[in-house]
């Protein structure tokens, strides 16, 4: 590696104060640190030995935890083509098939998001003269995982350049933002381009292939709601549904698996586990937040029970950690350090509250089939509060400490 | 008659209950670090020169000067004051010749260097039987510490800063163990000083109407020094780093609000204050621990307060085995948490009881931030980093930064290595945003840079914590 250094180093003046490509030294400092960790070293007074972690390495533990959700998603994006196109039954037949469909379908999405995001970032950088955030690292591997394969990919560009700027840039960069980063480019898509990430046609790529007689792309959220509205309990219409293409697909067992058509990346509560398990093992994610967000899910579909006027309102909750992307999103949306409650005690209000009104969005309101998006918005707009009345606890205990 | 005796019982302050506390700390963590002081006494040649900082004595903001380049003085001889807090005197550790008054930029003062005579004289102040002790009064006590040179030992919360003769402390409170990576242990550095340090207690005690805690390590047998100690509350204290910090064990004991006023003073202090009144000298010997994994010998030795540092660092680094390429030393007076780089010819801080000498880190390491290692410690658990594994492993640490400033996004590990009742990250932002109120409510009186420094090790967004600390410290007191 030592060219690699020298390289570097004889490049180095170039960006440096008075260099020819002065104006560009954020971005040079970037891809240099990503290939070198600093020679910096600790002031005079203070801490002389440092901690081995920095933001580099916590966000690539994200994305590492995300990888089990990339690669099922790939595979169920190829697995769902050949089940729609009466091509295969059998979830592991044509295996290299589909997973080379996946690919081709999923890889352009995630570049595209790296690439847009990237160069916003870098633009940024180098025109407020601020390092490159290293929260992109983990924003442009989620927000392909929470779009349907078929997005175009233009859109997917645009959306996820809207979320880094008005997301994150205007609020001054990684660490200062209100809003999730990816939440909101999903947000952005569902309201700009709602025909491209709702409805029962988008979440099966069928290609130039027909499909067979009888299939519905719907999701299992729709599925739910829709039993409802038709007063057929939700366990026989999930049982039934899309039984042209084989039994029990929209089971629990196969919905907690997800081998069911959605988002890239959200449909699996195994994977989504899988990767909370990574970062609550890690420390990276708070578990507080994880298993209040399941909770809160519960507790509502658990209420909901209690006072069903419909059948929706009666499925058992269970079934709410299974459906959508509630998994996904509690794992890795509601977990953003930056964008969640920052007390410990406010992130049990904060998760427990997600879960809660997911479920309410879900089963109460007839546009939004899927209550995780806007639930994770809106508590991330009500974090600060949460915090506030935590901080305020912790200050009146000092007060009365004083009074006493 | 009873009903006012009554009364008058209830009235007493919680703190004059000589009951004992244990307080058992879950939170912090314990930088296990190589090259811990051996148990033992080695030898070195004397330092030559020694120095007073003016910069050691934190809150000293108008130093001036009594003595000239070329004078001579006795060991206790003043050299300084400050100009906000006249009755205070800084003086000499050793007998000599002042060689230099070095001054810095704006003619800052930096040091007051000390040529050492071979034998050193002492200054004579008032020397007391132990009988004796018992009948001096506040006002005795208080002229004999501040014109004997101890009174400097003598630190006020809050801001950490040296105390003021005419406050009337709350509490006194003595930490009685010191949990810092590779922190000398009491039980060498004050052997055979019992007899001083009860003395300095008592003397501690006319200085305050409320309690001397003095608080010893619950996780670890008692030294000796504190085994029959009278005259104060002994709690005790258990749990990982900062359990030893003094700013903790108040939070717990009987915490520092708006207004009050409280002093801390190390045991070396203490046992110092015992040999002016017994001895009725400036005592600055004292033993320190010399640490670090560079350390050929990391022992403890035996010197004065500001003493040169020089024979203490050359001939003893360890040659590199590995590497041709030998690493740089990095020469810190105190610990590596919160002590401060010298010169390898520097002087020993004046509150310093140890040395500790790292491999300076100034170097480029490929992938360096996502390569797997069990070599670096870190206490988190994040991609590749596996130091939880090996618990017990004592870590060569070299002072790179490991990464780079950033905003602050990850939360609650603060909370998790602050065992108080404290928002870290909150207190900081105030600070950084330098909102007044929000700094006294959220607990700027009771902290200093220690007890935060931790926060500092572990930041994943590499923060100044200990500065930042400081500077919000600065603004309550000086605006």
């Amino acid at each position: 590696m030592k060219f690699l250094r020298d390289l570097l180093d004889k490049q180095k003046p170039l960006f440096h104060k008075g260099g020819k490509l002065e104006s560009l030294y954020y971005a040079f400092e970037a891809g240099e640190t990503f290939l070198f960790s600093p020679n910096h070293t600790n002031g005079i007074k203070g801490a002389q030995v440092k901690d081995a972690i920095d933001l580099k390495r916590m966000m690539i533990t994200v994305v590492i935890a995300m990888i089990p959700c990339l690669l099922f998603g790939i595979y169920n994006t190829g697995h769902q083509h050949f089940l729609a196109t009466g091509q295969t039954a059998g979830l592991w037949d044509n295996f290299a098939e589909k997973a080379i469909l996946g690919l081709t379908l999923v890889l352009p999405i995630v570049i595209v998001a790296y690439a847009a995001g990237g160069l916003v970032e870098a633009a940024f950088a180098v025109i407020r003269k601020h390092p490159i955030n290293e929260g992109f690292l983990v924003t442009g591997m989620l927000i392909p995982l929470v779009v349907p394969a078929t997005m175009p990919l233009w859109q997917v560009a645009l959306a996820t350049i809207f979320a880094v700027v008005i997301a994150k840039e205007v609020f001054g960069g990684t660490g200062m933002n209100i809003l999730n980063v990816a939440m909101t480019a999903r947000a952005f898509l569902y309201f700009a381009y709602p025909a491209q990430i709702s409805g029962d046609q988008v979440w099966t790529y069928l290609g130039d292939k027909e499909a067979v007689d009888g299939f519905s792309g719907a999701t299992a959220l729709a599925v739910a709601y829709n039993a409802g509205v038709e007063g057929e309990t939700v366990n026989t219409a999930l049982s039934t549904h899309n039984s042209a293409l084989g039994s029990g697909l929209y089971e629990f067992a196969n919905l907690f698996m997800g081998w069911i058509p959605g988002s890239i990346g959200e449909t699996s509560t195994l994977m989504a586990l899988l990767g909370a398990v990574i970062l609550v093992a890690t420390g990276v994610a708070s578990w507080k937040i994880i298993v209040s967000g399941f909770a809160g899910a519960y507790i509502m579909g658990f209420i909901m029970n209690l006072f069903a006027v419909n059948e929706y309102m009666a499925m058992g909750p269970e079934y709410h950690w299974v459906m959508g992307g509630l998994a996904f999103g509690i794992v890795f949306m509601a977990t953003d350090p930056v964008s969640a409650a920052q007390t410990e005690t406010g992130k049990w209000i904060y998760g427990l509250l997600i879960g809660v009104l997911t479920v309410i969005i879900r089963v109460t309101n007839p546009a939004y089939p899927e209550g995780i998006m806007l639930a994770v918005l809106f508590m991330n707009v009500f974090a600060p509060l949460v915090d506030y009345y935590v901080v305020k606890a912790n200050k009146k205990r000092r007060l009365q400490r004083a009074t006493v | 008659m009873y009903f006012i005796r009554f009364e008058a019982f209830f009235k007493r302050p919680y703190s004059s209950y000589n009951m004992s506390k244990l307080v058992k700390l879950k939170k912090g963590f314990d930088i296990k670090l190589a090259g811990k002081a051996e148990k033992k006494l080695v030898e070195f040649q004397p330092a030559k020169t020694f120095a007073i900082k003016p910069t050691d004595f934190i809150g000293l903001q108008r130093p001036k000067v009594t003595v000239n380049e070329g004078d001579i003085v006795k060991a206790g001889t003043p050299i300084l004051f400050d100009k906000a807090l006249d009755k205070v005197q800084y003086v000499a550790p050793v007998s000599g010749e002042i060689v230099e008054i070095k001054r810095g930029e704006k003619r800052k003062l930096l040091e007051i260097k000390i040529l050492a005579d071979n034998d050193i004289s002492y200054e004579s102040f008032e020397k007391f039987a132990e009988s004796s002790i018992k009948s001096i009064s506040r006002e005795d006590a208080i002229t004999n510490l501040t014109k004997g040179g101890v009174w400097p030992q003598l630190i006020q919360r809050p801001f950490g800063i040296v105390a003021n003769p005419e406050d009337k402390p709350k509490a006194i409170f003595i930490s009685g163990f010191d949990t810092h990576p590779l922190a000398p242990d009491y039980s060498v550095t004050l052997k055979g000083e019992e007899k001083y340090f009860q003395t300095g207690i008592d003397i501690l005690k006319k200085l305050t109407e409320g309690t001397v805690h003095l608080n010893i390590n619950g996780d670890a047998e008692v030294p000796t020094v504190f085994a029959n100690v009278q005259n104060a509350q002994v709690n005790k204290f258990s749990g990982p780093h900062p359990a030893g910090n003094v700013g903790v064990q108040i939070h717990h004991l009987d915490a520092i609000n708006k207004g009050d006023v409280a002093w801390t003073i190390s045991p070396y202090g203490v046992s110092q204050i015992g040999k002016l009144f017994l001895e009725g000298r400036y005592d600055a010997s004292k033993t320190i621990a010399i640490t670090g994994s560079r350390a050929k010998s990391a022992a403890y030795t035996k010197t004065f307060i500001g003493a040169c540092v020089d024979t203490l660092v050359n001939g003893n680094l360890k040659e590199d085995e590995k590497s041709n390429i030998a690493p740089d030393t990095r020469v810190v007076s105190g610990n590596v948490l919160t002590g401060e780089k010298i010169n390898k010819d520097g002087y020993l801080g004046y509150y310093h009881n140890q040395l500790t000498l790292l491999p300076e880190g100034e170097y480029y390491e490929f992938l360096g931030w996502m390569k797997p290692t069990s070599e670096k410690l870190s206490y988190h658990r994040a991609l590749g980093l596996l130091s939880f594994l090996k618990p017990n492993k004592e870590f060569v640490l070299d002072t790179n930064v490991r990464g780079e400033e950033r905003a602050f996004v990850q939360t609650g590990v603060f909370e998790s290595v602050t065992p108080m009742d404290i928002l870290p990250v909150y207190l900081l932002k105030a600070i950084m945003a330098e909102d007044f109120d929000e700094m006294e409510e959220l607990g700027i009186y009771e902290v200093v840079e220690e007890d935060l420094a931790l926060c500092e090790f572990v930041d994943v967004s590499k923060h100044p914590v200990q500065e930042i600390v400081r500077k919000g410290i600065d603004l309550i007191q000086y605006s």
